[in-house]
């Protein structure tokens, strides 16, 4: 799929605003510059958090053939950073800015066999996917794992599209997913597409490894905003620059970087590309790393981190990092 | 003040089957080909799959086709060593240890057929293989033959005109296989929503330079006047398939007895490279005197030396339209096979939203 990821800025109109589960509403655009919608495409969206102009990404549920209607589903959880509140309070005939669809997790058409693999919210990401792989009579499981059935949107719409090629693991009804035997069934020439917490990637990714499956046969997409541990306040020190700065649990390091004047590099803001590293000079409290940059090796070594999405934690007291900038 | 209705250079449907190149042209040196605007890389596998990825690395765009092969499938980047598999996924970065989860390059829908390496360069879920356009001649038992690519400097629509209307030959290749009958005598044309053919009977001609040949290769010493068949097959949107031969006249070829002839197909099809650039893909089969190497060969050459003639003029054609750009087309009657092929054509491009719907006739203020 040819994958345009220029970014146009447009005006979009909510025309439906409704809640899916507690915590998971529906938000229906109409963009003011349709394009058609790919799967796998996500819309960032600009909002104002505390005062300040920021952004997120979204991905695309479904659209309409000509991408005059897009559908986007937002979860308001307590580590969101603040966008989820933003989105939740939208309401039809609102308007906001955001681009038009961005590709960066395109679904390849032509793989003997798919496995699409959501966790909670991440079935925002594939299940367009399904829908297409549907289409065009691929061989596709869609694996949709949640903790409770209540907690999980669309739960009804695809099992009416997908019949028997939807597999649901829900916690509270003692059917929790078995990553090792998923990714142990998977034969060679299967691609799986996953969205979800990190710590479902992480499992997926450490037994896709160990049982010896093609690395780039495992796809993945990750705005990385989950992390092993729930955000907490900790501080950042970089003396070289003699300057420090307290992250709050809804802003991350290299904002916080950015707010006390460090002139930071970075690129894709989502801890993928690895341009944000620092240096771990000392460590008061274990890092929480949230990026898919590192391999497992390096994140045990603890000396570098991605500011742009990974954190500190401790048990106690306030950690600390002491870094040092590129 | 004309209204017209004449495209003079026509957008390339997306959603089509386009040949990137003959089959023996993909192998494992890494082939650099634009086909529909959209610049490729192209190869074949260890195990013998044709194989189209962008050609523009991920990173910062650099060609693949300067790279190289590695591996069973991959390609490496020229410029920092990255890899991808067959279907446009990264397999290695360099100075790490993981994979960028968004990194891929497009891998563009194949399929071998014909003799040809067809690819899909639009909405890869339609990419259907059995809309590849019929060129059942190129290698179906009973028929042999051999052609060659041109490279022509015009928009590829300038080369669906000349072939569909076969007048021209009286003009432009007099020498060869053109004559006076060609435009005294009259075709009949026909379309579906995919199909134009435009049919041309000549009954009792003598037969020009090229044709006379032909038939002393299957009747040796032949002399004598001919029966005449053009019969121009389409299929959109840019492959054009034309049954041509002469029959020893009055021995029953209009009504389908060719056996006092020779048959040949001139398989004809167009690849838009961008708007006034496409890659001319021809091949002349025959169904008889397969044994002859030598007549392939022959034929080939022959029928180059005939397409040399309309290259020159539709490079002409094409600086003289850019030259006069506030000039429009005028039609005539044997325009007709041509003008249903444009019509199918800006059917598919306004299905496609390249192309404004056409506008409803203007009511007279």
């Amino acid at each position: 799929m040819a994958a345009s990821n220029s970014e146009v800025w447009q005006r979009g109109r909510i025309v439906e605003s409704r809640a899916l589960t507690p915590r998971i509403r529906r938000i229906v655009i109409e963009p003011s510059l349709p394009v058609k919608v790919v799967p796998g495409a996500h819309v960032d969206v600009r909002i104002r958090v505390a005062g300040e102009d920021d952004r997120r990404s979204y991905s695309i549920v479904d659209a309409t053939a000509d991408g005059r209607r897009i559908a986007l589903s937002v979860l308001d959880s307590p580590r969101s950073r603040g966008g989820a509140a933003v989105m939740h309070g939208l309401r039809e005939g609102d308007e906001i800015e955001l681009t038009q669809p961005l590709v960066d997790f395109p679904l390849r058409i032509g793989a003997r066999r798919y496995v699409l693999l959501a966790g909670g919210i991440g079935i925002t990401a594939v299940s367009a996917m399904a829908v297409t792989l549907a289409a065009v009579r691929s061989d596709y499981t869609l694996v949709y794992v949640g903790r409770s059935r209540s907690e999980m949107a669309y739960v009804g719409e695809l099992q009416a599209l997908h019949g028997d090629r939807l597999v649901l693991h829900v916690g509270d009804e003692g059917t929790p997913l078995d990553v090792r035997a998923l990714v142990g069934a998977i034969e060679d020439d299967t691609e799986l597409y996953l969205c979800g917490p990190i710590r479902l990637m992480d499992a997926v990714r450490r037994a896709w490894v160990d049982a010896g499956l093609d690395a780039p046969n495992l796809r993945f997409e990750t705005f990385g905003n989950s992390g092993w541990f729930d955000p907490q306040e900790f501080v950042v020190r970089v003396p070289a620059l003699g300057l420090e700065a307290t992250v709050g649990p809804n802003t991350s390091m290299l904002e916080a970087l950015e707010a006390a004047g460090a002139d930071m590099m970075y690129d894709c803001r989502k801890g993928e590309c690895g341009l944000c590293e620092v240096l771990v000079l000392d460590l008061d409290g274990a890092i929480d790393h949230r990026d898919v940059f590192y391999s497992e090796r390096e994140k045990n070594a603890t000396g570098k981190m991605c500011c742009c999405v990974s954190r500190v934690v401790t048990q106690g007291a306030t950690p600390v990092v002491t870094i040092q900038t590129t | 003040m004309k209204d017209s209705t004449v495209n003079k250079v026509l957008d390339y449907p997306r959603n089509a089957w386009y040949v990137a190149a003959w089959d023996h042209e993909v192998n494992r040196n890494i082939l650099s080909r634009t086909v529909a605007g959209r610049p490729l890389a192209i190869y074949r596998t260890e195990d013998g799959q044709p194989v189209a990825l962008a050609d523009a690395c991920w990173h910062r765009l650099a060609p693949l086709s300067m790279g190289k092969l590695v591996g069973r499938d991959g390609i490496q980047c020229p410029y920092h060593g990255i890899r991808y598999n067959s279907a446009g996924r990264c397999i290695s970065m360099p100075a790490q240890e993981t994979i960028n989860p968004s990194a891929t390059v497009p891998s563009f829908p194949v399929v071998e057929r014909f003799r040809f390496v067809w690819v899909w360069v639009g909405d890869p879920t339609l990419a259907e293989p059995s809309l590849v356009p019929d060129m059942s001649q190129m290698d179906a038992a009973g028929w042999t033959g051999d052609g060659l690519t041109i490279e022509v400097a015009c928009n590829y629509q300038l080369v669906l005109d000349n072939l569909m209307d076969l007048t021209h030959e009286e003009f432009l290749h007099g020498s060869s296989i053109g004559q006076e009958e060609l435009s005294e005598s009259d075709f009949v044309t026909s379309h579906t929503d995919t199909t134009v053919t435009v049919e041309r009977w000549m009954l009792d001609i003598a037969p020009p330079p090229f044709w006379l040949k032909n038939m002393r290769d299957r009747f040796p010493g032949f002399e004598g006047n001919v029966d005449r068949w053009q019969i121009i097959h389409f299929e959109a949107p840019s492959t054009i398939c034309i049954d041509v031969g002469v029959a020893k006249a009055g021995t029953g070829a209009p009504q389908g007895d060719r056996s006092q002839g020779v048959n040949g197909y001139v398989m004809n099809t167009i690849t838009p490279e961008r708007d006034r650039s496409c890659h001319y893909f021809w091949s002349f089969q025959r169904n008889y005197r397969l044994e002859s190497q030598l007549i392939t060969t022959q034929l080939r050459d022959g029928v180059s030396r005939v397409f040399k003639e309309d290259e020159d003029m539709l490079i002409a054609q094409q600086a003289a339209i850019d030259a006069n750009p506030d000039y429009e087309f005028y039609s005539l009657n044997i325009d007709s096979g041509g003008m249903w092929v444009r019509r199918l054509i800006e059917r598919r491009l306004e299905a496609e939203g390249l192309l404004p719907a056409a506008p409803v006739a203007a009511i007279a203020s």
